[in-house]
């Protein structure tokens, strides 16, 4: 459902339909009590189906990222959190930036339990995430890329649209476990990620245990 | 390395982390409005107790509302609402005369309203202690006329600023969300208006 007081032309919008609302049932009061009423089911439950039944939530606008840089310069967004340390993620940065000046954002989406998350505890999961976001920013300035970090959205998705928007990259790496042991994966956020952002979007798997990876 | 530095610099509570899907200045108008509909809506608990449950006459004998005084000033506040809807679309297209016309006049016809419902006040002929149907009346259209009053002071700055230069075609936060109350304040009146005065 939308909010109605979301802007000032959907507040403006929603005055008009209560206008119109109050209007008919206060006509059909004065005609008969028993009109009005009527009137007033009517009406009150046309709007519950349109609000809560026929309503299509809006796809999300395709958002692209808003800043222009050098040329000579490829700016990367990594969004990972258990993989951040995986070799392969770390070969993929590193190929993508060939031939640039590679500029990496690395964002680590904190993941708390569902019981954390109701109780606001969230602190221990942005501690982690930050100690994993630290050893995976020291490996990539060792290897002499310009890499900076932060610690995300829950949502990998809000994370990214996040990052877009202050950082504005080339390019996207989400990196995941294999299938079947990845939540994001599960969600489809790489397909809803390409869904949603007007940017290339690569997907690393890796499988931290295995040691085994794949990129798609 | 920036973002290290930064935390082993940084004193005090952890920087905020916030989204971007909603600016805060809206989030926070919003969860403003979602807690004027809880009060609004414990006012109207107790007149629908008092009209449906205690099955008590609306008006009762001997007492009447003044349907068509509050009718013209319905007309006033609807209007006020078209004027700072216009004054926004004037100010999104650049132009600044029609953004200080728009809440200039936005804001004498909500000064109208308040001053015609103080006036309605007085020569009513009832009090608000006299019973039920008297209490309940003056709690639901003098908790509205707060809140018109809240609405016009915050439209008295947005068209000072107005005046000063203040806005622009690309930044005019400051008239959306005066417009967003503004328009709220104008619902609840209808509402009001439709249950106490018309049916």
């Amino acid at each position: 459902m939308g909010n109605p007081f979301r802007s000032e032309a959907d507040a403006f919008r929603f005055l008009l339909l209560t206008i119109g609302y109050c209007a008919l049932i206060a006509i059909g009061a004065v005609i008969n009590m028993w009109v009005g009423i009527a009137v007033f089911v009517v009406l009150t439950l046309a709007a519950l189906y349109l609000v809560f039944l026929r309503s299509k939530p809006e796809p999300p606008p395709r958002v692209a990222p808003t800043f222009p840089h050098p040329d000579d310069e490829k700016r990367i967004l990594v969004v990972a959190n258990e993989t951040l340390e995986g070799e392969t993620l770390h070969e993929m940065i590193r190929r993508k930036g060939e031939g640039y000046r590679p500029n990496v954002l690395v964002v680590a989406p904190s993941q708390p339990s569902v019981l954390q998350h109701l109780a606001s505890d969230e602190d221990g999961a942005r501690l982690e995430a930050r100690e994993r976001l630290d050893s995976s920013l020291a490996r990539l300035r060792a290897a002499g890329i310009a890499a900076r970090g932060e610690v995300g959205e829950a949502d990998p998705i809000q994370a990214i649209e996040d990052a877009l928007r202050t950082f504005g990259p080339d390019e996207v790496i989400v990196s995941t476990h294999p299938e079947g042991r990845s939540h994001w994966l599960e969600q489809g956020v790489v397909e809803k990620a390409r869904e949603r952002f007007a940017v290339p979007i690569t997907h690393v798997v890796v499988d931290v245990n295995a040691h085994h990876a794949e990129v798609r | 390395m920036a973002a290290e530095v930064a935390a082993v610099e940084h004193h005090g509570p952890p920087v905020a982390h916030q989204s971007s899907r909603v600016s805060s200045t809206t989030l926070g108008m919003l969860l403003f409005i979602a807690s004027e509909v809880m009060l609004f809506g414990s006012f109207f608990t107790a007149y629908f107790f008092v009209r449906v449950v205690d099955s008590y006459p609306w008006p009762p004998e001997g007492f009447e509302l003044p349907r068509y005084v509050a009718g013209i000033n319905t007309a006033i506040l609807v209007t006020s609402s078209f004027t700072i809807h216009w004054a926004l679309q004037s100010i999104r297209r650049g132009n600044r005369a029609g953004l200080q016309a728009g809440l200039v006049l936005t804001f004498l016809m909500g000064l109208t309203f308040l001053l015609t419902q103080v006036i309605e006040y007085a020569r009513v002929g009832f009090a608000p202690h006299d019973n039920a149907f008297t209490t309940v009346f003056f709690s639901l259209t003098g908790l509205h006329g707060a809140h018109v009053f809240v609405g016009l002071t915050i439209l008295l700055f947005a068209t000072i600023r107005a005046f000063r230069g203040h806005f622009s075609a690309a930044h005019h936060h400051g008239v959306e969300l005066p417009g967003i109350y503004w328009h709220f304040v104008d619902v609840m009146w209808i509402v009001v208006y439709t249950t106490v005065y018309i049916l």
